[in-house]
């Protein structure tokens, strides 16, 4: 028996993120690179440790290999602790009654005997394709203080777009009543942050049962919270202030990155004691050229700067050559961007080439049409040959590339 | 491969004079270079990146930032079960603390003789430079020799202490040593580094001892040279000593050259530090940035020209900083002007002050300094 540890969090990171298109293709969505040095998941595991939560199992499934990789054995985070620390938890084969995740709760379900290691009074849920800064610890002093079952973060989004989100409806002391998945009419504004504290004994309880009802989906917000809800179990939301965002889409990962820049949105990567801890790359610091013009822009260590860029993110590594233009756009570690190449709206992805000449996306004031107007992207390794145009809303993947090419 | 049969040593304190105001309350391997790397992290990084598996670093005095900066030696790959980094403080009792080298080695004796691996390379930490060891190694056993030194081949150094100037055979057997001669053209000067049996270290360190010979260059090289086989291995890269203040300024500005870079920063030998975690460096509207190196961390709203920004710097709305080497964590308010100016760690430059020194002498504020 390991020492018991009071609270366990279980971070959800197997899905797929299809919506972000080629950027998911060879990696899970909490392993894409964000903030010019950043991988996802280094805020939820961050959050943790700066919290004081020093058990993390991270359910993963899909393309776990960069994930695995990138987590190693925790070190970057300070999870490499003996007893505790972070585990990377796959499903496995047991007995005749093994398979794949099948849902968010049959991924918690399946890791028992990992949660029951630790003996824990509390469970964290959390998933791996947002990013905030949340002290957890006080989450956790909520749902204790109000004796709660189950406790969920809630966010307050602006009423015209709550219909996107899972809402919550509450009584005044905040106790949940409703749950509201995409309402048409929301009567809240309070959106879910897929961020659960749990009484451990309960969850437990209803896992059980949900993974006994062969009609259920095993998933959390359509079957394991309705039923406790339905149960009459004291559950409450509890109010987060401060920057949160979903990234799982290809705008909303752009749109975070750019709020980077904005020194008027809350996210300060600075904070002396509420550090974002990450793998670092080997590298010397950036260098900018003489000639080089660099505003509004977030670079890393590595790149190394002779054009121009503006409202840009630059991974580690990352080489902008002389005379290309890199406006409004996300470029990731160790790609290229060639004599006046101008890439603007786009994400490139790692170590892509864009060619001499080359143009990729485009303004938005410049296009017409605005249902053809979005962001670009580049995928991994993509090599965008000179003078081509990659017209905006494009996706391009390495492989369709050499596809063509052989045409 | 890792683990290649030779043990590193490193001095951390070594002509600390020559660059008191650095070295006040740090060793010269803990002195903040190029942007994120303390000098120690060159030596130390070359020696892993040679396969060697086992350091141990000679410290005497003034070994805090040196300790705080080296850890468990985990950014070096060093912190492990079998080898890893030893830090090996002075004796008290047995060292006075005059600055011998032979002293720290003979202290370090039980060091040495526990020590499994057949060779030992023995290095300062004042030069800047990515030197793969396993070559020195090959032309070591090549000439079958007790002792290989590593020179380089060019001018002297200005203001650098001590030098010692080759005579070479063709076939790279040092004939003569001559140390701080006047040269003034070409020469083949040491670079403080030594590759022999950790056996004949030993023995040679024993000898002087014996004799009350504590001079390294003069005991232990100079009056060996007919006793044992010494070759020579030339280093043609780029190398840096820092050996005065302004060979330090001037060193930290050769990192804007892409060569230079390429070669100190070479991918495939990468020169490791202890990291911070900093977010990637920020720059705001209407900051102009050219010919410089910026670290991790910094957030620039003003003018930086020529200039070495280490982590975390700030640097205010309407400032204009040029030729200047600016370490960790210091903040320059608005509207500053700043030239050939060297700046330790958290210094506070306030609102609207100028600061001017010249190419030949760069004005130096000291650490946690308020101007």
């Amino acid at each position: 028996m390991l020492p018991k540890q009071e609270v366990v969090a279980m971070l959800l990171a197997g899905g797929q993120g299809s919506r972000l298109g080629v950027l998911t293709k060879y990696l899970a969505k909490p392993a894409v690179p964000y903030g010019g040095k950043y991988r996802i998941i280094d805020f939820p595991l961050s959050n943790c440790v700066n919290s004081g939560i020093e058990t993390v199992g991270v359910l993963t499934q899909y393309q776990p290999l960069v994930l695995n990789e990138y987590i190693g054995s925790g070190q970057p985070w300070d999870l490499d602790s003996i007893n505790a620390g972070v585990r990377v938890l796959p499903p496995y084969q047991r007995g005749r009654k093994s398979d794949w995740y099948k849902g968010t709760a049959n991924a918690i379900y399946q890791n028992i005997p990992y949660i029951e290691r630790y003996n824990p009074e509390y469970v964290v849920v959390l998933s791996g394709d947002h990013i905030y800064k949340m002290d957890y610890s006080k989450m956790v002093a909520y749902h204790k203080e109000k004796e709660a079952d189950c406790t969920i973060a809630v966010i307050e989004v602006p009423l015209e777009e709550a219909s996107r989100f899972g809402i919550l409806n509450t009584h005044e002391d905040a106790s949940i009543y409703q749950f509201d998945e995409k309402p048409k009419v929301p009567k809240s504004n309070q959106a879910s942050m897929g961020i659960y504290v749990f009484t451990w004994s309960k969850l437990r309880k209803y896992l059980e049962a949900d993974e006994a009802n062969p009609k259920s989906s095993n998933d959390f917000g359509k079957d394991v919270l309705p039923a406790m809800l339905n149960a009459g179990e004291r559950m409450f939301a509890y109010r987060f202030e401060g920057y949160w965002k979903d990234v799982g889409t290809i705008d909303s990962l752009w749109e975070s990155n750019m709020d980077l820049l904005n020194p008027k949105i809350p996210l300060d990567l600075s904070e002396e004691n509420w550090k974002i801890y990450s793998r670092n790359p080997v590298m010397p610091p950036h260098y900018v050229a003489g000639g080089a013009t660099v505003q509004n822009s977030l670079v890393a260590e590595g790149c190394n700067v002779y054009g121009e860029i503006d409202f840009a993110v630059l991974f580690a590594g990352v080489y902008i050559a002389p005379g290309a233009v890199v406006k409004d756009s996300i470029i990731m570690p160790g790609s290229r961007v060639e004599e006046n190449a101008i890439v603007q709206y786009a994400i490139v992805s790692e170590n892509a080439v864009i060619g001499k000449g080359a143009v990729v996306g485009a303004r938005p004031e410049d296009i017409e049409n605005k249902d053809e107007w979005g962001v670009a992207v580049v995928g991994d390794g993509c090599v965008i040959a000179p003078g081509t145009t990659v017209p905006p809303k494009a996706m391009i993947d390495a492989e369709t590339l050499a596809e063509e090419a052989e045409k | 491969m890792r683990g290649n049969n030779v043990l590193g040593l490193i001095f951390s304190n070594v002509h600390e004079e020559r660059v008191r105001e650095l070295t006040e309350k740090r060793t010269m391997g803990s002195v903040p270079f190029g942007g994120r790397y303390r000098l120690i992290d060159f030596p130390l990084s070359n020696m892993v990146n040679s396969g060697i598996n086992k350091v141990g670093v000679i410290t005497k005095s003034n070994y805090q930032s040196l300790m705080d900066h080296l850890g468990s030696g985990k950014a070096w790959d060093l912190s492990r079960k079998r080898e890893g980094l030893f830090i090996l403080p002075p004796f008290s009792g047995e060292c006075s603390m005059s600055n011998s080298r032979i002293e720290s080695l003979s202290s370090i004796g039980t060091f040495l003789s526990n020590s499994r691996e057949e060779f030992v390379i023995v290095s300062d930490s004042d030069v800047v430079c990515n030197i793969e060891f396993t070559d020195v190694m090959s032309s070591h056993l090549k000439h079958n020799a007790d002792i290989t030194v590593i020179y380089r081949s060019g001018k002297l150094p200005e203001k650098i202490c001590d030098p010692t100037v080759y005579t070479i055979d063709p076939d790279n057997r040092v004939r003569d040593m001559l140390i701080n001669p006047r040269a003034d053209g070409e020469c083949n000067y040491g670079l403080s580094m030594l590759l022999m049996k950790r056996e004949t270290l030993m023995k040679i360190v024993a000898d002087c001892v014996s004799r009350n010979l504590y001079n390294f260059k003069r005991d232990f090289l100079q009056r060996n040279i007919s006793n044992y086989r010494i070759f020579a291995y030339e280093f043609k890269g780029f190398t840096q000593t820092i050996c005065s203040m302004n060979s330090y300024f001037e060193a930290n500005m050769s990192l804007m050259l892409p060569k230079v870079r390429a070669e100190l920063f070479n991918a495939d030998r990468p020169i490791f530090t202890k990291v911070r975690d900093d977010m990637p460096a920020r720059y705001g509207l209407g900051s102009i940035v050219t010919n410089s190196l910026i670290a991790d961390g910094c957030v620039i709203d003003g003018t930086v020209e020529n200039c070495v920004l280490f982590r975390g710097v700030r640097v205010g709305k309407g400032t204009k900083l040029e030729n200047c080497v600016v370490m960790q964590d210091s903040v320059i308010g608005p509207n500053c002007r700043l030239n050939y100016v060297v700046m330790d760690k958290d210094v506070v430059i306030k609102n609207d002050r100028s600061l001017l020194g010249f190419q030949s002498y760069p004005v130096f504020i000291s650490k946690g300094s308020v101007v």
